[in-house]
């Protein structure tokens, strides 16, 4: 592309950028001959310079516009919406032509007869008399931040963007070199260079803060298509709507401005469309006839906070609720203790779309989520205020910069991390004090550490621990808390040492690291050193914590999606005194309350008459108290045999998410969750059958036929589900290893590893189960292996999806039966072809 | 000298190739020139957590930061004994900037095609799939380290 025909684009793409603006205004006061001649001469310039380059069609395209402008600048025609309607139609026209120009280098080829006829119709004023009583409304007052100012006097030169980034990295280097220089010169006193380095110091810190200047750009870029979005939403929807926009000229880094471009498009467009009502129901709610949306930029401590508001009916909290309870994002139970602000939180989760009828404009089933997840990204959080009858705000946080953040640097392990300050909220120093007060005092539960804070129980986390850096964990009295905010959690990272704050400058982690997601980045600190950035977001997920939350942040529409399935109907109930313990309700057959008499004595084992067989009863606890009149037993039934676990007393059903603490756990205990905010014991199943009969899964081995152990891996990033498979299908008399995902099992076939068999999750984040099953079919050592599908949702349509997929069998999720069967049948059989 | 292999017609550099030669637990190997960045000394390196673990950690190479891969723990190795102050050879590969931290960096040498052989059929699986063949030098062999191989690590294949 010749350099004329590239300085030609980016020249009208700005120019079209303000012609939109302009000609809103335009519409709202059709006598400002300023904006007028703003806009004739706009579009002369873009019709004149195409006839220089020879473009064709978008000459004649401008040229039918210009011609109605014209008219309308003589006088000979007044401004009304539908003319309006028809410059914007024949700027799109322009727009698209001059989009396949950038892309291509020439004009697409196409024919604009329709529009030029309909333009000069109306020039010709055939078609513009009959719509003149349509005129706006003239009390409508034109909004302060639309005011075009049509003065071009600033001097300025086109730079490219890539220009601007090689000097915004050059100049982080530089900082980073004058710090290093600063730290060294502390070490040297009398240095002769001590004068000039203070001055070179000074001198790069102008430089940073001009250089990020020229990074900056005016919030109002990212507004400008607003007006002209919220006029042909008005016009679509039969509303009245009046858009306000303050702060326009609040300045940020243009990186961060294009990021946040699409979810402000975004949520105005849902302002507009679901939050504003009809001019008629606005009337009858006592409100004046226009909707109010209104844009406000301002900085508030390095930070930019963006407000969108409208006056509408405000969210419908029944809706969402019901909506809520659909898709099984909380249960009733969870919605009832929860408060409106918090109901409506749920907007910002994946498949929740409250727009009662879908239009055009939205309410398609994605949205806010996305807008959350994209704020996120860069490091941003979002947040609602919903007056219900008087309109939403939303409030949008985001950093002014991501080049160069503060950072808090703390030390875990003997090793230096830093964790960005824009998500710590506070440093707590634990120790114990000397009136015994448990204020600051790491407490724990089954070795999950707490902390109180100001009468709330803090999660906390352990950095070295998550991090396997090796070192135990020294002793509490004195480590450091860091208070993160993850979303709306709050999580306790326990740190061994804090330094001070630096400003780095994030650097993305190499390739080969991006799977690790505690990390956001790495940077190289004033002394030299390289660091690795924590991301708290990838903390907490790590950890679980946001799983049980009512308000989950949503890093990743993908992950979100994986985890929203997994909640879990647990069966919680007491045992061994005042123990509250809990068991997957899908392994429970039944539950029974056996009267005493009933429970006989079998080789000294108590056992009971259970539909016209001998069940074994085990007990949980060691001891048990066989005086009690009724015995409330977990019935476990696998094909026609049954055991009975012995219990205390059953407590409840809830529906939770399940993350459970592993590791160092009893016998017959696969570890220890948080279950409605109380830390309980979870039951292995697989443990207590065999307590039971240690024959119990002998029916389900390959009995004889084949001496070898047959090895089967099973792929699920669920834990518990691993932890409940491994010992259930090691039971069942196979080998089993586990891998935490489809990459991780992908690397144990590249190491040569070989199964007889695969039993995969479907839901996984990074690699779905399908993904993972096709890779593997598509070649390798693995690739005539038997796969089952192991999944929550069995849907025919699944199981078709499946079957595509190449798996050889579909079996539901805690069903463990059908997966020994399935297992059974496809190794003792040859694979299905 | 890496301009110099560049510019010369395809048939001579058939005939001579330059390669950095260095060593790995006794066995001495050869990097192609072209392929090198630069050679360090010892580095303060930065431990990585949760990283695979043929990943040393990374270091900082003139304001850029280098991942470092150590090749004893690539090529299944013994650690190298203790007090051992590692060089590292440094390498582009994906855009990134790579450090291969090997026992020893010696010399810059041209070899000769007619002492090249492709890898012999009974060399160890661990070395067959980083080497791209072997030079029979007087006094010892020489094993061509493949460098893209050796720097693609999983989590991007």
């Amino acid at each position: 592309m010749d350099d004329l025909l590239a300085d030609f684009l980016t020249e009208t793409n700005e120019n079209l950028a303000e012609l939109d603006v302009a000609l809103v205004t335009l519409e709202r006061t059709p006598n400002d001959e300023a904006t007028l001649s703003f806009i004739f001469r706009l579009v002369h310039t873009i019709k004149g310079t195409c006839g220089f380059l020879g473009l064709p069609r978008l000459e004649r395209v401008a040229h039918a516009g210009e011609n109605v402008l014209g008219k309308i600048r003589d006088k000979a025609l007044t401004v009304t919406p539908d003319i309006v309607s028809q410059i914007l139609a024949a700027l799109d026209c322009v727009k698209s032509i001059v989009a396949h120009l950038g892309a291509a280098g020439t004009e697409p080829a196409g024919d604009d007869a329709d529009l030029i006829a309909t333009l000069n119709a109306t020039a010709s004023g055939q078609t513009a008399a009959p719509e003149s009583e349509k005129n706006p409304e003239p009390e409508v007052a034109p909004a302060s931040a639309l005011t075009v100012t049509p003065t071009a006097a600033v001097q300025t030169i086109r730079v490219t963007v890539d220009v601007l980034e090689d000097l915004m990295t050059l100049v982080s280097e530089l900082v980073l070199t004058r710090n290093q220089l600063l730290q060294l010169a502390r070490s040297q006193e009398n240095a002769a260079f001590s004068v000039p380095l203070q001055r070179l110091s000074h001198i790069t810190s102008d430089l940073q803060e001009g250089v990020m200047k020229t990074r900056m750009q005016p919030i109002g870029n990212a507004w400008n298509k607003l007006p002209r979005l919220v006029r042909d939403l008005s016009r679509e929807m039969n509303k009245k709507i009046e858009l306000t926009m303050l702060g326009a000229d609040t300045e940020l880094d243009r990186q961060v401005l294009e990021f946040i471009k699409d979810p402000l498009t975004h949520m105005v467009r849902n302002s507009g469309d679901h939050g504003l009502e009809t001019p008629d129901e606005r009337r009858a709610a006592g409100k004046p006839e226009s909707g109010r949306i209104s844009l406000n930029a301002f900085h508030e401590g390095g930070h930019i906070i963006i407000e969108i508001a409208d006056d509408g009916r405000g969210l419908a909290i029944d809706r969402i609720k019901a909506k809520a309870l659909a898709n099984g994002l909380a249960s009733e139970a969870e919605l009832a203790v929860m408060s409106d602000d918090q109901i409506a939180r749920f907007i910002f989760r994946a498949g929740l779309s409250t727009a009662a009828k879908l239009t055009a404009v939205s309410g398609r089933g994605v949205g806010m989520d996305v807008v959350k997840t994209n704020i996120e990204r860069i490091g941003g959080t979002v947040d609602l205020k919903n007056k219900p009858g008087h309109g939403t705000t939303f409030i949008i946080k985001i950093p002014l910069t991501l080049a160069i953040v503060s950072a808090l640097i703390v030390e875990a392990g003997h090793e230096r991390f830093a964790i960005p300050q824009l998500s710590v909220v506070e440093l707590v120093r634990a120790r114990r004090e000397a009136d015994g007060t448990t204020e600051s005092v790491i407490e724990r539960i089954n070795g999950t550490p707490f902390l109180r804070l100001r009468r709330r129980l803090l999660p906390l986390v352990s950095l070295s621990g998550l991090l396997q850096l090796g070192v135990p964990q020294t002793d509490d009295d004195g480590a450091y808390i860091v208070v993160a905010q993850v979303g709306t959690n709050m999580l306790g990272i326990i740190v061994d040492r804090v330094f001070d704050t630096e400003e780095i400058v994030v650097k993305p982690v190499t390739a080969i690291l991006r799977h690790v997601t505690m990390f956001s980045g790495n940077t190289i600190l004033g002394d030299g050193s390289v660091i690795m950035i924590l991301d708290p977001n990838g903390i907490a997920r790590a950890t679980g914590i946001g799983a049980g939350g009512e308000a989950k942040p949503a890093p990743v529409a993908a992950t979100e999606k994986a985890h929203s399935g997994q909640k879990t109907t647990m069966l919680l109930f007491r045992a061994n005194g005042d123990q509250k313990m809990a068991v997957p309700l899908g392994l429970v057959a039944r539950l029974e309350d056996i009267p005493r008499e009933r429970i006989e004595l079998s080789c000294g084992e108590p056992v009971t008459q259970y539909r016209g067989k001998l069940m074994p009863l085990v007990p949980i606890s060691g001891n048990h108290d066989l005086e009690r009149a009724t015995q409330p037993v977990l019935v476990f039934a696998d094909r026609d045999r049954a055991m009975g676990l012995m219990v205390d007393s059953i407590i409840d059903v809830v529906d939770d998410h399940l993350a459970i603490e592993l590791g160092g756990v009893r016998p017959g205990m696969l570890g220890t969750a948080v279950i409605r905010g109380e830390a309980m014991d979870i039951v292995d199943t697989g443990y207590w059958l065999t307590r039971a009969a240690t024959d119990w899964f002998d029916g389900a081995a390959p009995a004889g036929q084949d001496v070898r152990q047959r090895h089967v891996l099973v792929v699920d990033d669920n834990a518990f589900f691993r932890q409940l498979l491994v010992p259930t299908l090691g039971a069942a008399g196979y080998q089993v290893s586990a891998a935490a995902g489809a990459e991780e099992a992908l690397r144990l076939r590249d190491a040569g590893r070989l199964f007889d068999a695969i039993v995969s999750d479907i839901d996984m984040p990074d690699m779905d189960g399908l993904t993972f099953c096709r890779t593997v079919r598509a070649g390798g050592a693995w690739a005539a292996l038997p796969i089952i599908a192991m999944t929550a949702r069995a849907e025919p349509r699944d199981i078709a999806l499946g079957r595509a997929a190449g798996f050889t069998d579909y079996v539901t999720k805690s069903r463990r039966e059908d997966l020994t069967e399935a297992l059974r049948a496809c190794l003792t059989e040859p694979a299905l072809a | 000298m890496s301009i110099d292999v560049l510019e010369r017609p395809e048939a001579v550099i058939d005939d001579e190739r330059v390669f950095v030669m260095l060593t790995v637990a006794g066995q001495t190997c050869g990097v192609p020139v072209a392929s090198v960045r630069d050679i360090l000394g010892e580095q303060a390196i930065t431990r990585i957590p949760l990283a695979p673990p043929e990943i040393a950690g990374s270091l900082n190479l003139r304001g850029r930061i280098v991942t470092a891969v150590d090749l004893r723990r690539r090529l299944n190795l013994p650690p190298p004994p203790e007090g051992h102050k590692p060089m590292s050879v440094v390498a582009e590969h994906g855009g990134e900037l790579y450090a291969l931290l090997v026992d020893q960096v010696s010399e810059v040498m041209s070899l000769k095609a007619e002492d090249f052989e492709s890898n012999p059929p009974t060399l160890e699986q661990a070395w067959a799939v980083f080497s791209t063949g072997i030079y029979r030098l007087e006094d010892r062999l020489l094993v061509v380290l493949d460098v893209p191989k050796l720097l693609a690590l999983s989590g991007e294949d």
